[in-house]
């Protein structure tokens, strides 16, 4: 065993294990039986790979995997949460053009290195948000006709 | 010489106009480091909805095409290699460009990938209506064979954990299950409306290859590239041509072998490039320059990572079986045009194939044009912060997914695919195997039940699944690639238990 966290390992093959266990229970006991044949050839071998990986983990003979270190964490974890919001919350609530504007704004925020006491860092950080907005419109909505879900200021 | 009758097709405008966009949008992607050929790939597809299909495939493969030799623009000027393909083209490259060579290595570079790009899309043209002869005497069993040889060799071959690697395939082939079984109507794992309709693969493939690099953008929190782009100064073209015609032993080379492991399932540009720079180095009369800014490296790495792109979509052409994660995100591309590659693939749509294929010659001449013209501007666009680059990137993904089948479950499905696969990598999982899992578990699931029912009304399943010389060939294969890379995984544990024993 390296110097992997193994606790981390653990808790991640731990949670594919329980997929690939519940695949497994759910395939071999749902009807009608024909519809799962292959379902259960799958889950089978998922199940016990999955096993494997989660003891192999336990026993620390897991040998590939960096894992996730607190600084990565706490770097991405602010991406991570405007993500989600972003997906399963505004897109649909706000409209995809507000709420991808507002997106890549707080992202640019967050993650742009130039400093945030300048004046030519927000127009820059506008001017990108706004270009790129504009952009997307012109392709999706102006190109493609994709219709996205009703704005919420226009 | 069918493709000679096609050729034309290329050419006319807006096919034409899309190879050169593909080619340039690709350059410039490919050149940014984070930014890998499937990703760019899966990010354009949706673009190609409205298109006709030959024309979306030509975009497509302009770009993956583009996207390869790209990448060696920021290996050369920033050491950063745009792509993992060319990662042995850094080792030379950026030497060159430090001591003032940077056009030259360019030069080198976009004339090698040319060499080495033609001669394998010429390999496609000429393998592929041979392959897919044969394959038309392919049963239900043996496709069912080719498609799980396709997961487990991609699973075991680029994983650097067999099992991690397998289990990667299998839970892409679980995915492939989800929504209504097709025999029967039943449902089968729908545990959210999102995916009562099953798994689109455009947005799987968007999440699967989009979203976990918009991630690790975050995770390196805010930092600036933080690379010095060399200034380039003129150099003649005429003596880089020159140059690489009178270095034939490193520019066969790497044709060579990047054709051959091309063709080989789950073995990249990244092993193609670096099996040609050992060779070439091997064979050298001046092997003690390689590293130190000698442009038979560059020759060698770059001819060998574009031999690879035409080769690598043999298996797809003719099996339906994608031999690579970016030859699976050109199967979505066509498979949302309603064109199911295989055998039939070049007597149904020759005139969607052909000048797709064609385009991909064209394109060669194009990239190595446009690469030398954009050099410059592909190394600054490397330069834009991650953060900037995440926010599009993000962008891209959910408008993209969205716009697959206008609904919010594709986008909900692309999310959490994605967000699942960051932290699945971090533990040594793999997209490929999980990514082709997705796209054969079809096919697979397809022949299995069909075999199944051939094999009840006539020599049972054992005989039918496990008897005739050609099932026998791909199960040894299968078992072959499991095998070995155990093998080799077992070997380098050993080694490092002795390494770390000794330190």
């Amino acid at each position: 065993m390296t110097d992997l966290p193994r606790s981390q390992h653990v808790v991640a093959s731990g949670i594919i294990a329980a997929v690939g266990l519940s695949v497994a229970w759910i395939s071999w006991t749902q009807e009608p039986a024909a519809a799962f044949v292959f379902p259960r050839l799958i889950a089978t071998v998922f199940a016990v790979l999955a096993v494997w990986t989660f003891l192999k983990a336990l026993t620390g003979r897991t040998k590939v995997g960096a894992g996730l270190s607190g600084q990565a964490v706490r770097q991405l974890a602010p991406g991570l949460v405007v993500t989600l919001v972003y997906v399963f919350w505004a897109a649909q609530a706000i409209g995809f053009y507000t709420a991808t504007a507002l997106t890549v704004l707080i992202l640019l925020v967050l993650y742009d290195p130039a400093p945030h006491g300048r004046a030519g860092t927000w127009a820059k950080r506008i001017a990108i948000t706004a270009g790129f907005v504009a952009v997307m419109y012109g392709l999706f909505a102006g190109v493609l006709n994709v219709f996205t879900p009703r704005e919420v200021f226009f | 010489m069918d493709f000679l009758f096609y050729m034309g097709d290329v050419f006319a405008p807006v096919s034409f106009a899309l190879l050169l966009f593909g080619t340039v949008f690709g350059l410039i992607l490919g050149a940014t480091p984070g930014l890998s050929p499937t990703m760019t790939v899966a990010l354009m597809i949706p673009f190609t909805f409205r298109l006709e299909p030959q024309q979306g495939l030509i975009l497509l493969g302009a770009a993956y095409t583009s996207t390869v030799a790209g990448g060696a623009v920021s290996a050369i000027l920033l050491k950063i290699p745009g792509a993992p393909a060319n990662i042995a083209t850094t080792l030379d490259g950026h030497a060159m460009a430090k001591n003032g060579e940077g056009a030259r290595a360019l030069q080198l570079s976009f004339l090698a990938s040319a060499v080495g790009g033609v001669f394998g899309v010429m390999l496609l043209i000429f393998l592929t209506p041979v392959l897919a002869g044969w394959a038309l005497a392919f049963g239900p069993s043996e496709l069912f064979w080719l498609a799980i040889l396709g997961v487990t060799v991609i699973g075991t071959l680029d994983s650097s954990s067999v099992v991690k690697g397998l289990l990667s395939g299998c839970i892409g082939l679980w995915l492939a299950t989800i929504g209504f079984d097709d025999i029967m109507g039943a449902q089968r794992f729908i545990f959210h409306d999102a995916v009562a309709g099953g798994i689109n693969v455009i947005p799987a493939l968007i999440g699967l290859f989009a979203i976990p690099q918009v991630i690790a953008m975050f995770a390196r929190g805010r930092t600036d590239p933080g690379a010095e782009v060399i200034a380039v100064r003129r150099h003649p073209i005429g003596s880089a041509l020159r140059e690489l015609l009178g270095r034939k032993a490193p520019l066969a080379i790497g044709t060579a072998i990047g054709s051959v492991i091309g063709l080989i399932p789950g073995v990249g540009g990244q092993i193609a490039g670096l099996v040609a720079y050992d060779q070439s180095k091997k064979f050298s009369r001046e092997s003690s320059k390689f590293g130190t800014g000698h442009p038979e490296g560059i020759i060698a790495a770059e001819s060998a990572n574009n031999a690879m792109v035409g080769p690598s979509l043999v298996p797809l052409l003719t099996l339906s079986i994608p031999g690579s994660p970016t030859a699976a995100v050109l199967l979505g591309g066509l498979l949302i045009h309603g064109i199911f590659p295989g055998p039939q693939l070049f007597t149904n749509y020759p005139q969607v194939v052909w000048p797709f294929i064609n385009s991909m010659l064209v394109g060669q001449v194009l990239m190595c044009m446009f690469g030398l013209l954009i050099a410059g501007l592909a190394a600054k666009v490397a330069k834009v912060p991650h953060g900037v680059m995440a926010a599009v990137v993000l962008g891209l993904a959910v408008f993209g997914s969205y716009s697959v089948q206008h609904s919010m479950g594709d986008v909900y499905v692309m999310a959490t695919l994605g967000i699942g696969m960051y932290f699945l990598e971090r533990f040594g999982f793999s997209a490929a195997p999980l990514v082709l899992g997705l796209i054969l578990g079809p096919i697979a699931e397809a022949n299995f039940i069909q075999g199944s029912m051939i094999a009840n009304a006539t020599v049972g399943v054992w005989n039918y699944f496990f008897t005739g010389w050609m099932n026998w060939v791909l199960i040894a294969i299968v078992a072959g690639s499991v095998g070995y890379s155990a093998w080799m995984e077992v070997r380098s544990r050993r080694y490092t238990s002795k390494e770390e024993m000794l330190a």
